[in-house]
């Protein structure tokens, strides 16, 4: 399953949901949410830890947008819009966690 | 959407004439701006023009009549650093007139 | 204008950029009210602290990149801008990292300059 997440993982706790009950899969960062992907951030770690039962994604304009384009930490592969779709497709399901 | 016409090509408008896209604007339309104006450009008229431009690219908006008043001053000189000098010129408001003119968005808080 | 008339404003800006209206209203409401020579302070906490962050591009989302405009602030004179060091601290980032000059106060002295406004605005 792919999981999108949209929202600042230090502001809002969508993230940590799905890292808690999610499984395992994709999970794919976007707009607000790229913020968790950043070197140094106080998520880090606990994205790092997840990164053992998800492949991490980040949206590059996204990311680019905030500044942070030279930010990002090492192990999340960033896509760009046709990435965004080709992981749509490649999983059987999406979730989008509000 | 209301648009006009120059030189054989048409460039979107809002309903007050403001050009929608920035980066429609060159000389020959801003001529045509000021003609709806019922404005005849001068060198002083290019140079407030000019100067709203590079503000503009430099901080993406344009700036209220205080601040410009101010900043003109600042680069040309207290002489030009006036309300009477820029109303002269641009007698509707510098602010409203004269970014309609050079192709900007109104204003923030201008009515 | 006499003093009396001249009432302490302090916005709080907690949100990050693009991913929600918050930052730009903000910031369209402290250009307005630069207009009527109060005395105005800007602080930047928790997410806000990336309305800051300097290098961003925004063609890729098609969104208007504002993050010039707080560099406008000073020729409004609006010039008290002050940034939580926690904040920033939390985000991996320094003052190096913003676009603009701050004073960056530790959550102590924020919460004390906070309790000396007349007016917050909340953002």
């Amino acid at each position: 399953m792919l999981h999108i997440i949209n929202k600042s993982p230090l502001s809002n706790s969508s993230l940590e949901s799905c890292l808690r009950v999610a499984v395992s899969g994709d999970i794919l960062l976007t707009e607000d949410a790229v913020y968790a992907a950043t070197s140094g951030n106080a998520f880090e770690a606990k994205l790092r830890e997840a990164m053992g039962r998800f492949k991490v994604y980040v949206l590059q304009p996204d990311l680019d947008a905030r500044g942070l384009g030279d930010r990002l930490m090492a192990g999340v592969t960033s896509v760009d819009h046709g990435g965004f779709v080709d992981l749509t497709i490649s999983n059987n399901s999406c979730q989008s966690w509000l | 959407m209301a648009s006009i016409e120059v030189g054989g090509k048409s460039y979107e408008t809002d309903e007050e004439g403001y050009l929608v896209n920035l980066a429609d604007w060159n000389k020959e339309v801003g001529e045509y701006l000021a003609q709806t104006e019922s404005v005849e450009l001068t060198e002083q008229h290019w140079e407030v023009i000019n100067f709203l431009r590079e503000y503009f690219e430099e901080y993406q908006i344009a700036p209220a009549v205080r601040v410009l008043t101010k900043a003109i001053g600042k680069k040309l000189g207290p002489e030009k650093g006036n309300s009477e000098y820029l109303y002269g010129l641009f007698p509707y408001g510098p602010g409203k007139q004269a970014c309609k003119i050079a192709g900007l968005p109104k204003p923030t808080g201008c009515v | 204008m006499s003093d009396a008339t001249v009432k302490k404003f302090m916005f709080v800006n907690r949100k990050a950029p693009y991913g929600t209206i918050y930052a730009l209203e903000s910031l369209e409401v402290v250009l307005i009210t630069a207009a009527f020579d109060q005395d105005v302070s800007l602080v930047f906490l928790d997410d806000g602290v990336y309305q800051l962050k300097k290098g961003q591009q925004t063609k890729g989302i098609e969104i208007k990149n504002f993050s010039p405009t707080y560099r406008a602030l000073e020729g409004y004179d609006v010039e008290k801008l002050y940034v939580e060091r926690e904040s920033l601290e939390a985000r991996g980032l320094t003052e190096e990292d913003l676009l603009v000059d701050v004073v960056v106060l530790g959550r102590a002295e924020m919460g004390a300059l906070m309790d000396e406004q007349d007016v917050v605005l909340s953002f």
